[in-house]
């Protein structure tokens, strides 16, 4: 297997600190070498995009510079977010006008060919769903759970080619070779709310609240997702969304990987199961106890 | 109701519109699927095919001055089942692009939270989320803004006290500097 370049993205340094140590460590776990872009920068995030379209590649370009240099094909990257600008720069730099825009605002012009990718893809494509679960020492026989993975993670199908666009499976079945019950999520690719919590808190409020209220009508244990923002709107506003819906929504929102990690029997202290908001100890209550060897 | 007068149609607004999207905006014939599928029509004034039929009808003021094109989160629901396969999230983005540049932002606290986030950006190379939202709050004088999340992400110590320095940030300075420099305002 080779190694592949490794993106963390702003919000993996605070807000979703867990989501990227535990990435690291279920990577470590499954054999996958991931190495650090040095001297990394913002991708440009929603924002940039909303701006210039040269200005976000621009942003992300540097970062493609950086994968580069470190001899790389697949820069992979946890963040759906951040997933999307850097393809976004990689596919449209193949235009050699748009190419060059790009290029005029970055002290080192970008001509390398790295293609970015999810994590997720890296580790079902490349480590495989039958190698993760041959790995599985701690089965989450007894959890339920509903995959939620975001709108962009697979959408455009054409520039994300990765998984189906209308119900992805990826995280899916790995959530199956961890040994959980997956329950067949309705509402997979609809949008959270996305950036929008802070400057118009009312739509995160609805669109998540929705999403929580599909979670609780299929009687899962916690969401299960792949995206910081997605996490931070359903898991950090829970409480607002509650507040604004008049609703007593308790639902855990795991990242795929905190659970991953659990079954990989990753040491508890690399999965930061104690900075998710909503308590997660009554769900991981039900996973049952592995039976006692003869 | 409002009636559009098709004999004030700008042309080149049309034209401009379908050269920075690279989309041929003319294949769109209002079936509606976008807008079938978009999760935000609850607080657009304008739903993304009206707003698609509004470009057709070359309506500058009335789709750069509306609340929708801030309030698309570019979430590819449109762009994915578009049956002609116009790229309608890049569209919605052009007109954000473009109503930016003409001095328009119909949702303040919108441009607002972007502005901060770029400045943060430019500043520290990466985003630093307690300094933007200073920022934000500091710009919107919305001094309540999620004060009730910041217990709970202290406690989880989900915010850091200090931007991650990066060696490379004046790199970072320099592509917005010369972004400016090509008369773009960010």
């Amino acid at each position: 297997m080779s190694k592949v370049a490794y993106y963390p993205g702003c919000s993996g340094q605070s807000t979703s600190l867990e989501y990227d140590r535990s990435t690291r460590a279920v990577c470590a776990a499954v054999g996958l070498e991931l190495v650090d872009v040095p001297d990394w920068s913002c991708c440009g995030s929603s924002p940039a995009h909303t701006v210039n379209h040269v200005l976000s590649a621009a942003l992300s370009a540097r970062n493609l510079d950086l994968a580069h240099s470190l001899g790389v094909d697949v820069l992979a990257t946890p963040c759906p977010s951040c997933l999307t600008n850097l393809r976004n720069a990689a596919v449209e730099m193949e235009d050699e006008g748009f190419r060059g825009q790009v290029n005029a605002l970055l002290d080192r012009p970008y001509v390398g060919r790295v293609d970015p990718q999810s994590v997720l893809q890296v580790l079902v494509e490349q480590v495989g769903v039958d190698e993760v679960a041959r790995r599985v020492t701690r089965p989450l026989t007894g959890l339920r759970v509903a995959c939620y993975y975001g709108c962009i993670m697979n959408r455009p199908p054409e520039r994300m080619r990765f998984d189906d666009h209308e119900n992805p499976m990826a995280m899916d079945r790995l959530m199956e070779a961890a040994g959980a019950e997956v329950a067949l999520f309705p509402l997979k690719v609809e949008c959270c709310g996305a950036s929008f919590g802070v400057p118009r808190g009312d739509i995160v409020a609805r669109l998540s609240g929705k999403l929580l209220d599909a979670a609780r009508g299929l009687g899962v244990d916690a969401i299960v997702t792949a995206c910081p923002l997605c996490q931070m709107n359903l898991d950090l506003r829970q409480g607002q969304i509650n507040a604004a819906l008049h609703e007593h929504f308790r639902i855990p929102v795991f990242y795929y990987t905190q659970l991953l990690g659990l079954a990989l029997d990753v040491p508890r202290s690399e999965l930061g199961l104690d900075r998710l908001c909503v308590d997660p100890r009554l769900a991981l209550g039900k996973i049952k106890a592995p039976a006692p060897v003869r | 109701m409002r009636i559009v007068d098709l004999a004030t149609a700008d042309q080149d607004f049309i034209a401009e519109v379908e050269a920075r999207s690279h989309q041929n905006l003319r294949t769109c014939y209002q079936c509606g699927n976008c807008t079938a599928g978009c999760p935000y029509t609850f607080v657009y004034d304008h739903s993304v095919s009206q707003v698609m039929r509004l470009i057709q009808l070359g309506q500058r003021e009335v789709v750069l001055q509306c609340k929708s094109i801030w309030l698309c989160a570019s979430c590819q629901s449109c762009t994915t089942r578009c049956p002609n396969r116009i790229d309608v999230a890049k569209v919605m983005d052009v007109c954000r692009h473009m109503a930016r540049e003409q001095g328009y932002a119909t949702e303040r606290e919108v441009k607002l939270f972007t502005d901060a986030f770029l400045r943060s950006v430019e500043r520290h190379g990466r985003a630093f989320e307690l300094g933007l939202m200073a920022d934000y709050v500091l710009h919107s004088g919305r001094v309540f803004t999620d004060v009730d999340l910041a217990p709970k992400a202290l406690a989880r110590r989900k915010l850091a006290f200090r931007p991650h320095a990066i060696v490379g940030r004046d790199q970072i300075e320099r592509i917005f500097q010369r972004f400016r420099k090509g008369g773009a305002h960010v």
